[in-house]
């Protein structure tokens, strides 16, 4: 029954962009894959292991930058540069952790929201990787899957952006079916009783940072390949770190569906507002957020999801 | 040859010295209880035999090799498991995933972890609520939650503190019966009690703290008649 419900909405996500020809609906999915894989990528870490980043811009930003230099500067494919960017941005996040992870709880959080401010400026000051002027994804003309550019039709970017999404997914299943997804609960739950049953705590929340981190410069190289430009404003931001965040906080913490829901429900809000309400309405989005997550704070801290799941016990 | 030895341990804390050249040692399935007034140092010992704290001087040796500067996971890894004095149940994970953890440090197949975590809640008479969320627990069955994750790691030694401390006493006599019959097995204990009736029953042989130091180590029928331990506990004023 669960499983049939997943190959329908599978299919629903497949057959889309055939029936939505217009560029604008096909954005609104393409940003619901791409925030939703980035939160769910977020949650392995914050979530399941309870590490609480609010610095995970920084390695949605070494994937664009990874890919975006290496194609600019270096004539690769953004394919190899994508794989690039994850392997920069694990590097990264490992020597990041090492110092970070001895801090607990709101200390830990207050940590890499340095780190990310921190990494923004080293690139808005940075002359070789553009500074704040940003870089030019150079425009190749046919479409081609291997420049991994299509200005003709959003289709293929669904489809990859769909793709990273479902990568993300797979990779928390894995991870909550093994014994790791067990060692990151314990942790969240109680690091010191975790350690006496013979967790290696720290390094458990490396390996936790590493497929978090891995996974987020994907969608960084996404996203550069998309825009086709990029700047340390757009892609290392706090912002973007707090709405992975409250993406994730909105559809349900340390469930696999969880944070897929926040963006289905947020991502669209943000895109119509802009849309209804142009520039004035910049910030309407966040006040909007912000009011669902006290709401969701005081109802049901559990989510979306949780409150889905006390409906059907209610049933 | 002893299980485990602690030999000669100090630990400070700033000015307050914890423990101080603490020495005894446990043979294999041998049942030890650690008795000692409030603030005696029972807790930090423990701590130091687990890694949770590092000695200032001496050491400890598991079957003759030093672990005094292991972290707590790789001597737990080496058979030492412990429970805590304020109880650490993984409050959002189920009965029976609080002992898969402990389970996991043998092996990294879930359903191997399951299979074992499903024996040891048996062992402690928790099977029944396997699938409940540890938060949901009376104190008695945290205490019994945390016997069972420590016993999945499949333990040489097991080091308890205050097993009967803040239950019900119709609790008590089921959990002193539980750490008798791990006894019985052929599991060597550490026990920290303040339950003297409770010590007494158990214990092959007592090391008595007070203020860090060892005041005496002996059958119980001696350390109750120890002086030492009488003015510890009581007061020089008390003594018969």
């Amino acid at each position: 029954m669960k499983r049939a419900a997943l190959a329908a909405l599978l299919g629903v996500a497949l057959a889309f962009p055939l029936v939505f020809t217009l560029p604008f609906p096909r954005h609104v999915m393409i940003m619901i894959f791409l925030y939703g894989s980035l939160a769910v990528a977020w949650n392995i870490l914050a979530g399941y292991c309870g590490q609480i980043s609010l610095g995970h811009a920084v390695f949605f930003g070494l994937g664009a930058y990874t890919s975006t230099l290496l194609v600019a500067r270096a004539g690769w494919s953004p394919w190899l540069g994508m794989l690039a960017g994850a392997v920069v941005a694990v590097l990264v996040s490992q020597a990041v952790g090492f110092p970070v992870f001895r801090l607990r709880g709101h200390y830990f959080a207050i940590a890499t929201i340095a780190v990310g401010e921190i990494v923004q400026t080293v690139f808005i000051n940075w002359d070789w990787a553009g500074g704040a002027r940003g870089v030019f994804v150079p425009i190749k003309r046919p479409d081609s899957f291997v420049n991994f550019q299509f200005n003709e039709s959003k289709a293929v970017y669904y489809y990859v952006a769909l793709g990273l999404l479902l990568l993300a997914l797979a990779v928390t299943r894995r991870v909550e079916r093994s014994r790791v997804g067990y060692y990151f609960r314990a942790i969240r739950e109680d690091q010191d009783a975790a350690a006496s049953l013979g967790v290696h705590v720290a390094r458990e929340k490396q390996r936790a940072m590493a497929i978090s981190a891995g996974l987020t410069a994907l969608g960084g190289t996404f996203f550069a390949q998309y825009l086709l430009f990029i700047d340390p404003e757009t892609v290392f931001p706090l912002s973007l770190s707090i709405l992975i965040c409250l993406i994730s906080v909105l559809g349900g913490v340390g469930t696999l569906w969880g944070p897929v829901i926040g963006a289905a429900v947020l991502v669209p809000l943000s895109e119509y507002t802009r849309v209804w309400l142009g520039g004035t309405g910049k910030a309407l989005d966040l006040v909007i957020y912000g009011a669902l997550i006290v709401g969701v704070a005081v109802a049901q801290p559990a989510g979306l999801v949780g409150l889905a799941r006390r409906l059907h016990s209610v049933r | 040859m002893s299980l485990i030895e602690v030999e000669g341990v100090t630990k400070r804390f700033g000015g307050v010295v914890a423990n101080r050249d603490v020495s005894f040692a446990v043979a294999p399935g041998e049942l030890v209880g650690v008795i000692g007034p409030n603030g005696a140092g029972k807790s930090t010992l423990f701590d130091l035999i687990t890694g949770f704290q590092r000695p200032d001087a001496g050491r400890v040796r598991l079957d003759g090799e030093d672990v005094t500067r292991l972290r707590p996971d790789e001597v737990a890894r080496r058979g030492v498991a412990r429970t805590f004095q304020k109880l650490k149940p993984f409050a959002e994970m189920t009965v029976l995933e609080n002992v898969m953890v402990g389970a996991f440090a043998r092996t990294a197949d879930v359903v191997a972890a399951r299979t074992t975590a499903r024996e040891a809640l048996a062992s402690v008479g928790l099977a029944e609520r396997a699938e409940a969320h540890a938060r949901g627990l009376s104190t008695g069955q945290r205490k019994r939650l945390e016997l069972a994750r420590a016993l999945a790691t499949k333990p040489r030694l097991l080091l308890l503190d205050e097993v009967t401390g803040g239950v019900d006493q119709a609790t008590i006599p089921g959990l002193v019966r539980l750490v008798r019959d791990l006894h019985a097995r052929g599991l060597a204990l550490l026990v920290i009690e303040h339950n003297m009736r409770v010590i007494m029953e158990l214990a092959q042989r007592v090391v008595a703290l007070q203020m860090g130091e060892v005041i005496a180590d002996g059958p119980p029928a001696e350390i109750v008649r120890n002086p030492r331990v009488i003015d510890a506990y009581l007061g020089a004023a008390w003594r018969p």
